[in-house]
């Protein structure tokens, strides 16, 4: 295995990553909610519509951090390979297998497994190794 | 007061992917290509994530109300399923063609970039289509 040294930025990812868990925290211990994406905007979609208020603010304040980091003159910036046709089945597989899994990166991985759920961990390791295989049969079996 | 915690801590898991690297799926994907030159930075991701959400579950396992009074609604469900087990493995496989998990992809979309409109878009076409299916399950077991 080859380690991509290059783009490796333990240090900015550890930062992150703690700032990632300190909104859980906020989350959890003010609202008493997960902070789960897929959750979160799912919930949203479902009926009966219960608890609006607080699901849309978190969502502007997700969203609209890339509007002050542009503003601050920090623009996000997203490298996306992927084709449109890519994208759009991509996006369709996330949205579906996140409810049927009541969970993604966030709400499993990240709160999950910090809750010390097995369900979480099972749900992390599938989609992680979903991901690993994907990549491997797109980048070296389709693409090598 | 609830709506702006939420606000805050929206913000800051914005400002978390964005900082970590994780808005950006050709970092998502350099992390995800094991056979390739790997690029381990995700992993410090989740380490530090997991690290404070540790702390902050083991305050929230303790009460019953937030600060706010509100109460603390964490999963109840604890075996692990088939439904599980697919949903994860069909987000899995467009995790890793696009690079995009649901948080980056409204990350990236906020940044103006087309593509992640257009993800987002088949996303919720994606979470639509789970209700449906979901209601049609039910109006089933109901006749």
């Amino acid at each position: 295995m080859l380690i991509d040294l290059a783009n490796f930025t333990p240090g900015l990812s550890l930062a992150g990553g703690l700032i990632i868990g300190a909104a859980a925290a906020v989350l959890v211990l003010f609202n008493g909610r997960i902070a789960g994406i897929s959750g979160i905007l799912g919930g949203l979609l479902s009926l009966p519509r219960a608890d609006m208020a607080w699901r849309v603010t978190f969502l502007i304040g997700l969203v609209g951090a890339p509007v002050i980091a542009s503003l601050l003159g920090q623009p996000a910036v997203a490298d996306i390979q992927a084709s449109w046709g890519q994208i759009l089945v991509a996006g369709f597989l996330v949205g579906l297998g996140t409810r049927y899994a009541s969970g993604c990166t966030s709400g499993h991985g990240v709160c999950g497994i910090s809750r010390g759920s097995v369900r979480s961990l099972v749900a992390t390791l599938t989609f992680m190794a979903a991901g690993f295989l994907t990549v491997f049969v797109q980048r070296h079996v389709i693409g090598g | 007061m609830t709506a702006i915690t939420a606000l805050l801590a929206g913000l800051l898991f914005g400002v978390g992917l964005m900082v970590s690297g994780m808005a950006n799926p050709a970092k998502v994907l350099g992390f995800l290509d094991l056979a390739g030159t790997w690029d381990p930075s995700l992993a410090f991701v989740m380490v530090g994530a997991i690290a404070v959400g540790t702390l902050a579950f083991i305050v929230a396992r303790r009460r019953k109300r937030s600060f706010l009074g509100l109460p603390v609604q964490l999963p109840a469900s604890t075996t692990v399923t088939l439904r599980l087990v697919l949903g994860s493995a069909a987000f899995g496989i467009g995790w890793g063609l696009a690079g995009f998990c649901p948080g980056p992809a409204l990350v990236a979309l906020g940044a103006g970039y087309p593509k992640a409109v257009g993800f987002v878009a088949a996303m919720m076409a994606g979470m639509l289509a789970f209700e449906v299916l979901e209601r049609a399950k039910s109006s089933l077991q109901r006749a």
